[in-house]
Formats: structure tokens, sequence, C-alpha cells
């Protein structure tokens, strides 16, 4: 689904590399994790391959289903398939969350020539989804994330992803700021997304999201390379051992 | 003392083809206005209160033309139901407006009042007193020199809004109307103003509002783009009234809007506000000067300006609360979105507090589109043009919102969204 070759990023404004060369592959139904400590490029990946300003990419590829995306525009991606759970979910006063997210679901069906969702087949969805991850009627009619609690963010942005339906669906530390409660909704709101015809790539700096959200393949970004690839037990060695451990054992 | 001689030339060059109408109730209110104008001159660019904004082409002798529109491609208010009242170039058209009775409400044209009239108490009277400290000859010469306009008294709750409507057929019309409202005790009423008037318009309206009066002003000027216009409200507020007034301004090379507000019955709410959006060859200029003169008065200001390539927009904004207007409580909010490095905003906000027991605060910034939020709405798949739409639609709604009826609300979002679209790229 997403196929990543080579992939080597500097940032626009200063001549620091971040990305030095990552290869991952996300095959179509499965759930891959990146787990890395503090700066080793996670976030930056995922802004990257959303295609958010600021990031120079020097050499490599990235596809989705096939198709070259590191030359699209950030709505092309979405249309495309393309979904990122912001880590920090931007606040919009003024712009309301159903609105937002109409105007969202109704840009892409257009990009892909699909017909536009009726506003009474748009709210019956919206409606049913939202009551699965306990979204209240309030907070559809809110502006977009203002006044949310962090667990609302969260929970709103997995929301869109129900509602938008993706093809590849990046979660960029969606557990930061939840407590296990609101941890639990929002990995119950992406387990039912799993899909045969959907990649996941969950970014976490904690294996504990990962009781929630299984993943297939583990891989442990350092220094801007994936540096170690496993199945979950990977994960649970992180937890015990540390980032510090792996990379002495790679070096 | 005595006016500088280029400025007593500029006036007479201005009035040289204008003629005091004569007789009737408002003859020595227009002959006192006259004689202040005279005293005043007409404003010029070197004045401190016309700094930000040229006034040449409000004051020259001979009208620039401006194109006339082939059609109202889209008029606002016109799903709503309401007593039409059409002005063409300034001059009213019995044809086209409805029949003036409504109940409620009792509505007069000043070109054809009566000896003995209600309005005047009211006519020249808040525009005399909106002249200190800060001198509106534009407004003096109205009062002086109106062809016409309308004598709106409000005695009860009329069911719809009163609509007036502007309309433009002259490529060299000049036209100053002057409109004077009084709401009496316990009335309420909403006035509705649209429509491209004249090449050069020249708009006053004195508002009196009795104890417990309520009155919604809402305003669009747009389309005709090539019009200059000079417009005050003069209003008063008596012991617990509410006055509203917002305005919507799409294009106009030249717009000088300025509201004098005076609360002298205590706990009264004056709310003024205003949306503009502006492309290119624009000037907008926002002037409110508001007078808390009672206790517990509550007043708002919030305009919101989104300007680009090249536009400009003013504001002037002052709160002024007397000794004894304890409990004040002022806000005033002048904002700008800048979508390119060409457009300008210019802003005067002023504060002058002689009362010790009152909340008043001001802010005013310029700024872009926040890049986080463009982003966020671009990686849910909304396109960039459509997200720069939904943004700026979100920055002036906290003006918006000042209009308390949601109809109307929506109504000018429409407007905007529609004005928005068609510059998209």
């Amino acid at each position: 689904m997403l196929e990543i070759k080579n992939l080597q990023v500097k940032l626009e404004e200063e001549d620091k590399q971040i990305l030095k060369g990552v290869d991952l592959t996300v095959e179509a139904g499965k759930v891959h994790a990146i787990m890395g400590p503090n700066g080793s490029g996670k976030s930056t990946l995922s802004y990257v391959l959303s295609g958010r300003d600021g990031y120079e990419v020097t050499d490599g590829t990235a596809t989705l289903a096939g198709e070259d995306i590191l030359d699209m525009e950030p709505e092309e991606r979405a249309a495309a398939g393309l979904f990122l759970a912001f880590q920090y979910p931007v606040e919009i006063p003024g712009v309301g969350n159903m609105t937002f997210m109409r105007t969202a679901v109704n840009s892409q069906r257009k990009a892909r020539g699909q017909e536009e969702m009726s506003s009474t087949d748009f709210l019956k969805l919206v409606r049913e989804k939202a009551k699965e991850l306990k979204i209240d009627a309030d907070m559809l009619k809110r502006p977009v994330n203002v006044g949310f609690s962090g667990g609302e963010k969260k929970r709103n942005e997995i929301l869109q992803m129900a509602m938008l339906e993706p093809k590849m669906c990046i979660l960029d530390e969606t557990d930061s700021g939840l407590d296990v409660d609101a941890m639990r909704l929002v990995a119950d709101g992406v387990n039912a997304l799993r899909d045969e015809g959907r990649g996941f790539l969950v970014i976490t700096h904690y294996q504990r999201l990962l009781d929630h959200i299984q993943p297939d393949v583990v891989h442990i970004m350092s220094n801007g390379r994936i540096i170690k690839t496993g199945g979950p037990e990977l994960a649970l060695e992180v937890e015990k051992n540390g980032y510090e451990h792996l990379k002495e054992e790679v070096a | 003392m005595a006016l500088p001689q280029p400025k007593i030339d500029a006036l007479e060059a201005r009035i040289a083809g204008l003629t005091l109408p004569e007789g009737g109730w408002s003859e020595a209110a227009r002959k006192d206005a006259l004689s202040r104008l005279t005293a005043m001159g007409l404003p010029h660019a070197r004045d401190e209160y016309w700094k930000f904004t040229r006034p040449a082409k409000l004051v020259e002798a001979e009208v620039t033309p401006a194109t006339v529109l082939d059609e109202d491609e889209m008029p606002i208010f016109d799903a709503f139901d309401r007593l039409k009242i059409v002005f063409v170039d300034g001059v009213f058209d019995a044809e086209a407006s409805d029949d003036l009775s409504l109940e409620g409400v009792s509505i007069d044209r000043l070109a054809e009042s009566q000896d003995i009239h209600w309005a005047k108490d009211i006519y020249g009277v808040l525009e005399t007193r909106g002249q200190d400290p800060v001198e509106r000859s534009l407004a003096a010469l109205n009062t002086a020199f109106a062809t016409d306009g309308l004598l709106i008294h409000v005695h009860g709750k009329p069911s719809k809004p009163i609509s007036v409507i502007y309309r433009h057929e002259s490529e060299t019309s000049d036209a100053v109307l002057h409109h004077v409202v009084k709401v009496d005790a316990g009335a309420e009423a909403t006035i509705l103003e649209n429509g491209p008037a004249a090449a050069r318009f020249n708009n006053v309206m004195e508002v009196e509002i009795a104890d417990t009066g309520k009155l919604h002003h809402v305003r669009a000027q747009g389309r005709d783009h090539e019009r200059r216009a000079a417009t005050h409200v003069f209003a008063r507020l008596g012991k617990e009234s509410v006055f509203k007034t917002f305005t919507l301004t799409v294009n106009g090379v030249l717009t000088r809007n300025e509201c004098v507000l005076e609360f002298t019955g205590d706990d009264a709410v004056g709310h003024v506000a205003g949306a503009c959006l502006g492309d290119g060859d624009f000037h907008h200029d926002d002037t409110v000067f508001i007078t808390h003169d009672a206790v517990n008065c509550e007043s708002r200001q919030v305009f919101k300006k989104v300007l680009r390539n090249g536009a400009v927009g003013v504001f002037q904004g002052k709160i002024l609360v007397k000794p004894d207007a304890q409990q004040t409580d002022g806000y005033q909010i002048s904002q700008s979105l800048l979508l390119d490095d060409d457009s300008q905003f210019l802003a005067k906000p002023e504060l002058e507090i002689y009362a010790d027991d009152v909340a008043c605060s001001h802010g005013s910034t310029s700024g872009a589109i926040d890049e986080d939020s463009l982003f966020y709405l671009r990686a849910r798949g909304v396109p960039r043009g459509m997200a720069e739409d939904l943004m700026t639609i979100a920055f002036i709604a906290e003006a918006v919102l000042e209009v308390e009826d949601e109809a109307l609300q929506e109504e000018i979002n429409a407007r905007v969204e529609a004005w928005l679209a068609r510059r998209r790229d």
C-alpha cells in the first residue's frame, strides 16, 4: 500500500538532514508501528508523507498504491487515500466541525470523480460514527477542536478517519496526552477500521498503545533511519531495555 | 479661527451647484448646518482625522464618474419579507417601493414632510453633537443639502424589516440622503440598507432610541466597485436601550463609514460592527467614536477586514468614558487578515477614560492565514482555495455574529462565500 524507498529529507530553512534513507513497505491489511526516541525523525516522516511545507526531499521515493505522492499537494494526497492523524490536532475557531468534515468528505469525493454526499446522508453517517466514538452532538457543532480536551481532539481525529475511509492511515503519537480510558476508546476506533484493504502506520514512543492496537510489524527508528524491524515482541523489548540498548546492538 | 483660503475655495467649489432647500421644519437646521460647514471647511488630506484616508474624491467639485452595473447578480436580502423603499441615484422611486404604511411604524420622506414634524428635534441635532471633539464636515454638508431621506418613527414592533434599497443608474450621480430614526420606549425594529447608491454617496442616519427601545441596523455595501461613499450614523441611546449596527462591505474604491454613539441613559447596549473584503484598488475606512455618559452601559466595536492585492483598510476607534460613567464595559477589536504583502491595515485605537470603575479593552492585530490551520484543512482533502475561504469566513465570524438575527447572519455569510468563490483561482 505504502512504499517508501531510500527517503532522504532535510529541513528547507537550514542544512539539517532529518531522514537519512528510510525504507519501509506497509502492505494493505497490515498494521506497522514505528517506535523511536525523541528526535529520531518519526514525526518528520509523517509530515513529509502528508505534504507539509518546510521539508525538502533530497532523495528517494514514496508511493501510495503505486502512485508517487511526493509531488502531490496535501489535498491530492488526501484524495488519493492518505490520512494523517495529527499529534497536535489544530484548533480552528470559526469553522464548525460539521462544516469542516462535510467539506473534507465532499472535496475528496469530487477529486475522485464521485458524487458529493447529500447533507442527509452525511448527517446520518457522522452521527452513527460519532456515537461509536462517544462524541456528542455538542462536539460536532463546536468549531474544529476548539475547547476540546486532549482526548476529545484525538477522538475527533479518529472520527475524521472513519468518515474519510482512507487507504493508508498514519497515526502520529495518537497516544500522547491520553489517559487509559481515552486510549482504549481511540484504539477501539482504530481497530474497527482495520480492514483487508487498508494499511496503518502507528508512530509512538511507548509500547502501551500497541497493547490496544496490535501491530503486525514493529520498526525502530533512530537518527533518521530504521535500525531494526521485527514482530510485536520488539516493542516489548524496547519497553524493557530502552532505545539505548538497541542502538548499541545495531552499532 | 478663520479658514485658510484654499479650504474656502474648495468648499465654495463643492457647494456651488447645490441649493439649500427653503421653508419647512428643517430650514433652520439646514441653515445652522451650513454655517457649521462654512466654519469647518471640507476635510483635507492634512487633517489629522483624515490622515489614513484621502478625502479628495469625496469632496471634489465634479463627481468622478462611476460605471453603472448591468444587473444585480444576486441582491442581498431578496428572500426576506421586508418593506422595500427604493432610491435611484438618491431620488425616491415610488413605483419600485412598497406602500410606506406598516403597523408599528410611521414613515415619511424628508422631501415631502409637513411644516411641523417630530424629526425637527433630531434632524441635525445629533449630527451637531457628533461634531465635538472631532469635526465631521461631510455630515454637516449632508444636513444642509440633503435632497431626501426617510423619517422613520418606530412606535411599536413592526412585523418586518424596513429595507432601504439604493440603485445606481447615472454614471455621474451625486446623492445626498439624510435619514432620521426615532424609536419609542419599548419599540423595536430592524432597518436594512443595501445597493449601489450613486457615483458619489453622502449618507447620514440619525438615530434616537428612547428608554428600552431597540434598533437593529444591517447594511451591505458592495458590487459597485467605483463608488465613493461617506456615511455617518449618529446614535443616542436612552436607558436600557439596545442599538446594534453591522456593515458588510465588499469592493469599493473609497468608503468611509463613521459611527458616533452616545450613551445618555444607564444600562444601555450599543454594538458597532463591520466586516469588509477588499481586493485590489480598495480603500475602506471605519471610524467610530463612542461616548459613555451613563452608568453600566456596554459598548462593543468589532471590525474585521480581509485585504488582498494591495487593498487598504483603516480603523479609527475611540471610547470616551466620562467621569460619571461608572461600570462601563467597553470592548474594541479591530483585526485584519492580509492575504499578501501588498495589502495594508492602518489602525488607531483610542481609549480616554475619566471614570475609575470601568472595564475597557481594546486590541488590534494584522496577520496572514494561519499556516497550521491551512495545512490541517488541506491534509483532510480540502483544496487550498476552499480552505482559505473557510478560514476567511471564520475570520470575519466574530463581526457577523454581532447581527442578532440568524437568518440575516446566514444571508451575509452566503454573500461573502459567493464573493470569495468568484475570486477563487
